[in-house]
């Protein structure tokens, strides 16, 4: 199928518009006296940064975009040649290489430099040194909010504290100081009860998954649904707009018994039901997809696309406490918990979306995520009698992501789940 | 006295993976233990609520990797599956609980692998402030109270303030012996050769303080009297070891080749913090504030301000150094990805300097051992390239 065959579904093409105006206002942002703030999209303070009308800017989406325009490869090759280590994170050396050759963003215009490097670095150490490396080659300030580790498997009183005042007297004052404007928190209060409206909407479409046929596929699918909440538009009329209109059309497939739609179409025909755990690989990002569509397989509940935050848990931005709700939306993400959790938190996708089994796409260059999958694995068959499938890909290193060796794998593993499905 | 003696017992400490120590410690005192991993934990705590703390530095090259490799992926570096094998294989059994720094994500996931694997052992994951203002303060302070609050009920006993500040003194002294130690180093390297260094401060993970420090005074005594002949070698730093230690025959390797290691950062944690903590009447507060003024800038440590790599560099100027040898191990993300950081800044000031990887079990010392020489050679022959 040629790519001007790809099935897109309309919300896909609300969002391509909403990327493509928010990049070209950053192209203009220098021009337009707009101030830019470079962020992480786990637990990132969205709504705060709007309320200083500053724009922000992931580097993770950049060098995931950069991965799906088969652009990572030279990038990461640049930055190697610059004396960066082929054993660490590709999402670092991607960016790195992208602005050693010229910061081209993912619609071919120039990415403004950062007036300010926000680091709220929630579950993963790399963006600590991450933003090390952007300060030395922009030479900005940097603020640092640190998110303690859910070690225990829950929030405590000390870390909401510790993050809710860092908030306060670090994070706002320097904010203030790059926008030159004073907090206006009506103004956030607003940007925070927008938020939470688009959040009940996402809960529905990921519960959607609970249907059968699922009208969703809540990992390559997903990833397109995070889009918007996880990053730029959180808290903005247009994010509650989108997740509206994906609402809408979840419901239309839902009424009509149909399957999500696919690059190759709709997936109606659904034999596996899968959970997966790990982010994709983005270079190879269509293909690895094709693997599951041609096994008639379906996502119905994935961990990466909760990276930002579990809202079918419950938690929603609330308005009326915006410091103590931002801390705990940075303190829930889904890397900040540990392992026992994330086992739990499997256990409960596999049971409540009735799923046949559970995929660990491990990453090797997100130690975050991979560092102790292989027990949370056996734990996980331990715990539900589902068995597991455990591969290994890289999030946007093309030499890492092997489809054949990945294909036989996933292969062997169906043809397991049948047998045992024959079995039963 | 002899050091030969001294080094000998070190060596032996070194290779009993069977904490054979721990276990007699305990026998002998009825008292408790308990492992941290690297890099730092305040072992003065521990140690006041009448505990043994015990330095985990996973399993070097003594240890058969059998169960330990199906934890993990083969792009996660070397300890934790040590450690892991180490554990399965009953090696740890004597260690009544375990802390688990915050180093980085290989390591914080470690501590939940430990959760599920040892359910009824005392577990904790020690989280450290990476901002050093007001609010950091509080939330480690509440971290400190939390954990003395645990080592108190591991125990049985009451960490009083006279005990916390008895255990404030012992680990200034062994600081202090420590830097003594580290200063004849850089002055007459020729009298404590870095291998012998090396085991000292690995010994010091398992002894009791007070036995550790006697040992460092003995040895100190010792080689300011030694006869060793000084060589032509070429001063270095070695950086990015803080945690997965290198196998003793690679420090041999490296000291061998030419050079004289004027400073290093393997077992950091008996050198992570900077000054000596103050006694008192709130040892608990003092214990923090030390922390807070002043610790080493090492990877794992965020940086605040335009000040990346200058710890580096006025380590080398401070050791009268004439290179730097970065030493990662392998997927070590925190030294990896410091490492161009440490370069650059190096690269600025005109120091010279060679980079490599290795792992706790590297047996190919002769690869290491000709890089590092080849870098001497190259300082000696053209010094620092500016």
């Amino acid at each position: 199928m040629s790519s001007a065959e790809v099935q897109k579904e309309e919300s896909m093409v609300l969002q391509k518009k909403m990327l493509g105006e928010h990049f070209e206002t950053l192209s203009k942002a220098k021009e337009n006296g707009r101030k830019v703030v470079y962020t992480f999209v786990p637990g990132n303070l969205n709504e705060l940064i709007l309320a200083f009308d500053l724009l922000p800017v992931h580097p993770e989406v950049n060098a995931l975009q950069s991965g799906m325009r088969k652009l990572s490869g030279d990038y990461i090759q640049e930055a190697e040649k610059q004396g960066h280590s082929e054993d660490v994170c590709t999402y670092v050396k991607c960016d790195i290489g992208m602005l050693k050759k010229g910061n081209i963003g993912p619609t071919g215009e120039k990415l403004p430099a950062p007036d300010l490097l926000l680091l709220s670095y929630t579950g993963c150490f790399t963006f600590m040194k991450w933003f090390e490396l952007l300060k030395q080659e922009y030479g900005c300030p940097v603020v640092m909010l640190q998110v303690p580790y859910q070690a225990d498997g829950k929030i405590t009183a000390s870390q909401r504290e510790f993050v809710a005042r860092q908030l306060r007297e670090v994070v706002v004052p320097a904010l203030e100081q790059v926008s030159g404007k004073k907090l206006d928190e009506d103004r956030l209060r607003e940007l925070l009860a927008s938020s939470a409206r688009a959040e009940d909407d996402l809960v529905y479409v990921w519960e959607s998954a609970k249907h059968k046929p699922s009208p969703i596929d809540a990992y390559f699918g997903g990833v397109y649904y995070i889009g918007p909440i996880f990053t730029a538009f959180r808290g903005l009329p247009g994010c509650e707009q989108y997740y509206r209109s994906l609402r809408s059309e979840v419901d239309y497939r839902i009424a009509h018994g149909m399957g999500p739609t696919t690059p190759e179409g709709e997936l109606r025909q659904q034999k596996y039901r899968i959970v997966v755990e790990g982010p994709p690989n983005w270079t190879s990002f269509r293909e690895f997809w094709k693997i599951f569509y041609d096994e008639g397989v379906v996502m119905v509940a994935s961990t990466y696309t909760k990276v930002g935050g579990l809202y079918e848990q419950g938690f929603r931005h609330d308005p009326d406490h915006p410091f103590e709700t931002l801390a705990e939306y940075c303190l829930g993400c889904y890397t900040n918990r540990n392992l026992p959790a994330r086992v739990d938190i499997l256990a409960k996708y596999v049971e409540d979306y009735q799923a046949d089994g559970v995929l660990f796409n491990s990453i090797k260059s997100c130690n975050s995520f991979s560092a102790g999958q292989l027990m949370m694995l056996r734990e996980l068959e331990k715990l539900t009698g589902k068995a597991g499938a455990f591969i290994e890909s890289d999030l946007v290193d093309p030499r890492y992501f092997n489809a054949a060796n990945i294909k036989n794998r996933l292969e062997s593993y169906f043809q397991m789940l049948e047998a045992k499905r024959q079995a039963a | 006295m002899d050091t030969q003696p001294i080094i000998d017992r070190c060596e032996r400490l070194y290779r009993d993976i069977d904490l054979g120590y721990v276990q007699e410690w305990k026998q002998r005192t009825g008292g408790k233990a308990v492992g941290h991993l690297p890099v730092y934990v305040p072992r003065e705590l521990i140690h006041a609520a009448g505990l043994l703390p015990v330095g985990i530095m996973g399993g070097g090259d003594d240890v058969e990797i059998i169960r330990g490799d199906a934890y993990f992926q083969s792009y996660i570096c070397h300890l934790p599956r040590s450690t892991v094998e180490l554990a399965l294989g009953g090696k740890l059994d004597c260690l009544d609980g375990m802390l688990f720094p915050a180093i980085c994500d290989v390591i914080r996931n470690l501590s939940g692998m430990w959760q599920m694997m040892f359910p009824d052992k005392y577990i904790k994951y020690l989280d450290f402030p990476q901002t050093f203002n007001g609010a950091g303060r509080e939330f480690y302070r509440f971290e400190m109270a939390e954990l003395l609050l645990d080592m108190e009920t591991l125990s049985g006993i009451r960490a009083t303030p006279e005990r916390l500040n008895h255990s404030i003194t012992l680990y200034n002294a062994n600081r202090q012996v420590l830097t003594e130690l580290y200063e004849l180093r850089a002055t007459e390297p020729h009298r404590v050769p870095t291998s012998e260094l090396y085991l000292l401060l690995r010994a010091g993970n398992v002894l009791e303080v007070s036995e550790h420090t006697a040992m460092l005074h003995d040895y100190l005594a010792a080689a300011r009297h030694s006869t060793r002949p000084l060589r032509d070698n070429v001063r270095v730093v070695a950086t990015g070891l803080f945690c997965e230690q290198p196998p003793l025959s690679m420090v041999r390797a490296m000291e061998n080749s030419g050079c004289y290691i004027v400073d290093d950062d393997w077992v950091l944690g008996a050198r992570y913090q900077l000054g000596d903590t103050p006694v008192g009447d709130n040892p608990l507060a003092a214990i923090v504030d030390s922390y807070m003024s002043g610790t080493v800038a090492t990877a794992t440590r965020y940086v605040e301000g335009d000040d990346k790599g200058a710890f580096l560099v006025e380590q080398v100027r401070r050791r009268n150094a004439e290179g730097v040898i970065f030493a990662a191990a392998s997927f070590c993300d925190p030294a990896l990805l410091d490492r161009p950081m440490g370069q650059k800044a190096l690269a600025e000031a005109g120091i010279p300097y060679t980079a490599f990887t290795y792992s706790e079990n590297t047996g190919q010392v002769q690869v290491i051992k000709e890089q590092a020489g080849t870098f001497a050679d190259s300082i000696k022959l053209w010094g620092a390239v500016s």
